[in-house]
């Protein structure tokens, strides 16, 4: 990952391993988040999945507990999803207003004050994580033609940057009461992940695996990543995602190609004349 | 993509794909009505101011004011589209706050603001009938910026992470080529005459060809990730896409050459079929993003137990879950 731009306020890379076996499903995360955050109330729903009524990370909900009841062998898995901080981040590289910016912490925030909310970074996303706000705006009118009646900008998990500049871990991390989400450097983090799959895989659990602790995956390794007991889509999440911008130079072309086509086509329409 | 069969035993995968009880992987996009439209007219606005410059070269003097009266209105029209759909429309000029390669929008929203601007000066200098060169040097800036214009949205939606855009990459640009270019000349094939329409009636059949041509390669090469363009609301603009595109250019190409009735006919209902066409493309972004198995098969089929995940050699425990 670049640090360039920081020089010398670059700080260590951290994140998040968010180990799920050892997850009660207590949503602690979720609501510290929220306190914490001052992320809005957004309604309630009883889903009558499991006891999973956030249903899916969002523009409100920035830790998301699943739940996931499997009967054969009966067990019961339960994983505190996040944003994961991407080494590649789609929704940053796409954000054509810069209010999406890497920190000095190898993090991924979005500048409440910049987002004009256009939307792209929402399906540019490979995990479904960011999301617009479609709640009352809460700060005054600016233009009152240009002004509409919802917040209308992206949010998403900050990894509490703000909780990181006064040198305190994330609001999650520090209320999970397992250390099901550990915050760390994130170099200590994969080590420390390799010795607890080590440890569940020599004491047979089955499904044990790491997720998103390979730098050279589709987005460059996660700065939030997992231990799962399952196939990722189990849990909601893509087995292989990939940020797209990783094919845009070849899209380019493709589109360079296509423009030449266009002009081409343009210009042998007038062969024959005009009638 | 890998065909390769998977090995679906060691975690009870068995045949049918799992999810989080049918919930999608990815969002559905946030975009609204506005977009598709500007599809439209970006790519008619674009296409136009090409069709312009070139008519002002060959000496069809008509033909390129009115082609660049109709680029000059849609690239008008274009912005506010845009600027509808933001979530904050008083920010609108934080597009052109920074310029980022790696984002198409970002790059788009220069071109746009820069085609938009050169087209306008072009049309009113030209429908006034003052500043002859500046007109001309104004028709071929936006002529150079049109071009891409017309095309880059298809980018813009490829670099996502909804599938049935983003393995579309190869062909998008081409159909959105191809529908701008029979847009450009649907319309000026409607307010032109038709002794000096002749280019603008050949831009509105060919395209459409082309466009329907390039539309069932994609289908069929995209395979699985086909379905959705051709299920539900996408497939039925779909369907209204090719049947307008086709009667379109069928009515110009036979009966526009002599009659304007038939050219303006002919060259509302392509019209209409290109906006059908864009609205298909829109929708079935919307579909594929809402059903997580177009977002989790292709990306097993690609990663098999891939790197991204690591099982244990023999589990204890076997057998099959969920």
């Amino acid at each position: 990952m670049s640090t360039v731009g920081y020089g010398e306020e670059t700080k260590e890379r951290v994140g998040f391993f968010t180990d799920t076996s050892v997850c009660i499903g207590c949503k602690a995360c979720e609501v510290a988040c929220k306190e914490w955050n001052l992320v809005p109330e957004d309604g309630m729903v009883w889903t009558g999945e499991s006891y999973d009524n956030t249903s899916e990370l969002g523009a409100n909900a920035w830790r998301h507990v699943a739940f996931v009841e499997q009967a054969e062998p009966i067990r019961w898995l339960m994983s505190s999803d996040v944003c994961k901080h991407c080494t590649h981040a789609a929704c940053l590289d796409v954000c054509p207003t810069g209010a999406l910016f890497r920190t000095e912490y190898g993090t991924v925030v979005v500048q409440e004050d910049v987002c004009n909310g256009c939307g792209y970074c929402v399906p540019a996303c490979p995990f479904g994580v960011i999301d617009k706000r479609h709640l009352p705006r809460q700060d005054p009118p600016v233009l009152p033609l240009l002004t509409k009646e919802e917040d209308g900008r992206v949010w998403k998990c900050t990894l509490c940057y703000d909780r990181l500049k006064g040198g305190h871990e994330p609001a999650c991390a520090k209320a999970c009461p397992t250390d099901s989400i550990q915050f760390g450097p994130l170099e200590e983090l994969r080590g420390r992940a390799e010795q607890r799959l080590e440890k569940l895989q020599a004491d047979n659990w089955d499904g044990a695996r790491l997720y998103g602790h390979d730098a050279n995956d589709g987005v460059g390794g996660f700065g939030a990543f997992f231990l799962l007991l399952d196939e990722p889509e189990v849990y909601g999440l893509p087995p292989d995602p990939v940020a797209t911008t990783h094919d845009l130079p070849g899209m380019w072309r493709t589109a360079a190609i296509a423009t030449g086509a266009l002009i081409a086509g343009v210009v042998a329409a007038f062969v024959g004349g005009s009638e | 993509m890998s065909t390769d069969a998977r090995p679906r035993g060691a975690t009870g995968a068995g045949t049918q794909m799992r999810s989080y009880y049918g919930r999608p992987v990815i969002k559905e996009p946030v975009w609204q009505r506005e977009i598709p439209w500007y599809f439209f007219t970006g790519g008619l606005g674009g296409a136009s101011s090409v069709l312009s410059l070139v008519a002002r070269v060959s000496g069809n003097e008509l033909l390129a004011q009115r082609s660049i009266q109709i680029a000059s209105a849609a690239d008008a029209v274009s912005p506010l589209l845009l600027i509808s759909d933001l979530g904050r429309p008083e920010r609108f000029l934080n597009m052109l706050r920074v310029f980022k390669v790696t984002s198409p929008m970002s790059v788009g929203s220069w071109i746009l603001a820069y085609t938009s601007a050169a087209s306008s000066v072009s049309a009113f200098l030209n429908t006034i009938g003052r500043l002859r060169r500046t007109a001309d040097l104004a028709r071929t800036a936006a002529a150079a910026s049109g071009a891409p214009l017309a095309v880059y949205t298809a980018t813009l939606i490829s670099d996502t992470a909804i599938p049935v855009w983003h393995e579309a990459r190869h062909e998008l640009p081409f159909l959105f080529g191809s529908s701008a270019v029979a847009s450009a000349g649907a319309a000026s094939a409607i307010v032109v005459p038709p002794r000096d329409a002749g280019p603008a009636r050949r831009m509105a059949v060919g395209g459409a060809i082309v466009e329907n041509v390039v539309m069932k390669a994609m289908e069929k090469r995209l395979g699985m990730l086909g379905e959705p363009y051709r299920q539900s609301e996408a497939g039925k603009y779909g369907k209204l896409a090719k049947a307008c595109s086709l009667g379109g250019a069928a009515v110009i190409g036979l009966g526009g050459r002599r009659s304007r009735l038939a050219a303006v006919a002919g060259g509302t209902l392509l019209l209409a079929g290109e906006a059908a066409l864009r609205w298909s493309v829109f929708k079935a972004g919307f579909q594929s993003a809402r059903d997580p198995k177009y977002t989790v098969i292709p990306q097993r089929e690609r990663a098999g137990h891939g790197p991204s995940s690591r099982t244990l050699p023999s589990p204890r425990r076997s057998g099959n879950h969920g």
